[in-house]
């Protein structure tokens, strides 16, 4: 028809609204078109008689223009609705478009299959797991992040962990795989209590104990002094502080007066080294 | 010159007056003076303060105890130290026999863990999990593409798996961890942070020796359910042998994750760290397994946190 080819004369020549130029073809933004693109066939305003097919809302329906109906733009497009059965709505397209041209019939066949596929595919997802997205916000994730830090200061882990383990230790849930050190840890008590009234006791007496002390294992007797210990530098002292047998048993050892004052002596040591830690 | 001035203005003021004294004119003070004022102040607050210290120490006073967030906090009537009724604690025993880990602590079951991530674990992820996975004995992980947890639950039933672990992730870190204990729940969410996987070292050092569980300081009922959930993960029955020890340390809410190899010396306990470590922040408690649409929730903070953070300290666990 005249006004069709004038229209296209314009669309194609100067401007159309709806035209997309990409580098290799040019598209159509128009919602009734039926295949995306800008041409001839195509051009859902420079046809007069034209057909498409349309989703809303998940029905789809088939949109029908005619050369009549140009006259209402109100009433332009015929709208009808498809069925839901995928071959009842195929044989409603080709009951609706008997006599139309055949590309304008293919075309709708295409478009209505592609938007079945989509819906399914829609309803599916719809269905199924999907992830939800939780906004954070910058300003209580710094918070968070700030308190964890000062929590963790706070909790001095090593130090209670520690703890747990002694009080563990103490209640005897390791039963006896660390029995022996305990009894050392007592014997050095005992040990040291003798220590106090130094003078009192005989040599004979001193070679007893000597025996006892010879008796035990080197490692239970890391148990006899560390009260002065802190447990916080523990690790970083502990291969310095760890005494060999002689000096342990000179630890534990009530003896001549020449022995203690080495004792004297080495306890001085030891704090010393501590402090410079 | 001014001084001059001033001392002219000074004996009109007086003359003006008699004998009586205008009060000072109050002139703007610097910056420099008031911070000087502001020094001196406290200074001198410090000095008492430290005089009070020692007029009680003299007197033999016991020491106060300093206020920290946790001595200033928020008394909750579900903390179980402050529990005095029996009826209550009878009540509270009751409930521990009855719950979904009472078996486990009757030592009826071996735990059995599955570790799954999300959709496409990256990299730090599955490396976290790994590790995870050696340090948890009876333990598996597996990818899962598309399968839904839900499926993945019921799987890990039919399989007698007890505990399954998902580990979230987002901006290319794990970043949440969900914990779901089969067959009948709870399930737990938590926040994920500070993730530190172990180095190649620590790794070589590690034994498959079945770790003890230190828990500490799960005070409230809550806590207490949340501690039970979290050390049911590993077998009840540690090998002492290996002197690998875990750790969940709540404090203020915030649950660290330590992994420690310990040996006592001079009867105190010298720790190594084995790695990995990171941090755990409830954010909800769900009965059941994973349910996200229609499942009751006991405890979150999701929507409520206008009403749940009222102040700095108020702790849940």
């Amino acid at each position: 028809m005249d006004q069709d080819d004038v229209i296209w004369g314009i669309i194609k020549n100067s401007f159309c609204s709806f035209k997309v130029q990409t580098d290799s073809t040019q598209l159509c933004r128009n919602e009734y078109n039926l295949t995306g693109l800008c041409n001839r066939t195509a051009c859902p305003l420079a046809n007069s008689q034209y057909a498409t097919v349309r989703e809303d809302k998940g029905i789809l329906y088939l949109y029908k223009k005619t050369a009549e109906r140009s006259m209402y733009p109100r009433k332009q497009w015929e709208k009808i609705k498809l069925s839901r059965n995928y071959e009842k709505a195929v044989y409603q397209l080709n009951e609706e478009l008997l006599f139309w041209p055949g590309h304008i019939k293919s075309k709708c066949k295409q478009r209505f299959k592609r938007l079945t596929q989509c819906l399914i595919k829609m309803r599916k997802l719809k269905l199924g797991r999907q992830k939800k997205l939780i906004p954070l916000q910058r300003k209580i994730e710094r918070r968070i992040k700030r308190r964890e830090d000062k929590a963790l200061i706070a909790a001095r882990l090593e130090n209670a962990i520690e703890k747990e383990l002694v009080d563990r230790l103490k209640k005897g849930v390791y039963g006896d795989m660390y029995n022996i050190p305990l009894q050392a840890f007592d014997n050095a008590l005992r040990a040291e209590e003798r220590e106090s009234d130094l003078q009192e006791i005989t040599e004979e007496e001193n070679e007893v104990v000597e025996e006892e002390i010879e008796d035990e294992d080197v490692s239970e007797d890391e148990f006899t002094d560390d009260s002065d210990l802190d447990s916080e530098k523990e690790l970083e002292v502990e291969d310095d502080f760890i005494p060999s047998e002689e000096e342990i048993e000179n630890l534990s050892l009530p003896s001549t007066s020449e022995k203690s004052r080495r004792k004297k002596q080495r306890k001085e040591n030891v704090e010393i080294e501590y402090e410079m830690d | 010159m001014g001084d001059s001035l001033k001392a002219i203005k000074k004996t009109e003021a007086r003359r003006s007056l008699g004998d009586t004294l205008l009060p000072a004119i109050d002139r703007k003070k610097t910056k420099h003076a008031l911070r000087q004022e502001n020094m001196k102040r406290l200074k001198q607050k410090d000095k008492d303060k430290k005089a009070r210290r020692k007029s009680r120490r003299d007197e033999g006073a016991p020491a106060l105890i300093p206020k920290t967030i946790e001595s200033l906090r928020e008394s909750d009537s579900t903390i179980l130290n402050n529990v005095v009724d029996e009826d209550v604690i009878e009540e509270i025993n009751c409930d521990l026999d009855e719950d979904e880990f009472s078996s486990y602590f009757r030592k009826e079951y071996e735990p059995r863990v599955l570790i799954t991530f999300s959709e496409k674990p990256i990299k730090p992820s599955r490396r976290f999990a790994a590790q995870l996975c050696k340090i948890i004995p009876n333990c598996s992980r597996i990818g899962r593409k598309n399968t839904s947890i839900k499926s993945i639950v019921a799987d890990a039933i039919k399989k007698r798996f007890t505990d399954v672990i998902v580990i979230n992730e987002d901006r290319f870190e794990p970043n949440g961890l969900l914990l779901i204990h089969l067959p009948e729940g709870p399930t737990a969410y938590f926040r994920l942070s500070n993730v530190q996987t172990a180095n190649k070292k620590q790794m070589k050092e590690l034994t498959s020796h079945q770790p003890e569980v230190i828990l500490n300081n799960f005070n409230t009922r809550l806590g207490q359910t949340v501690g039970r959930m979290l050390g049911s993960v590993f077998h009840y029955q540690p090998e002492f042998k290996g002197r690998r020890v875990i750790t969940f340390h709540n404090q203020r809410d915030y649950i660290f994750f330590r992994h420690h190899r310990y040996k006592f010396l001079k009867g105190k306990a010298a720790l190594r760290e084995m790695g990995p470590r990171f941090t755990l922040k409830l954010q909800s408690v769900q009965r059941g397994t994973f349910d996200s649409k229609c499942g009751e929730y006991d405890w979150t903070i999701f929507g409520k946190r206008h009403e749940m953070e009222t102040t700095r300290r108020r702790f849940f666990l």
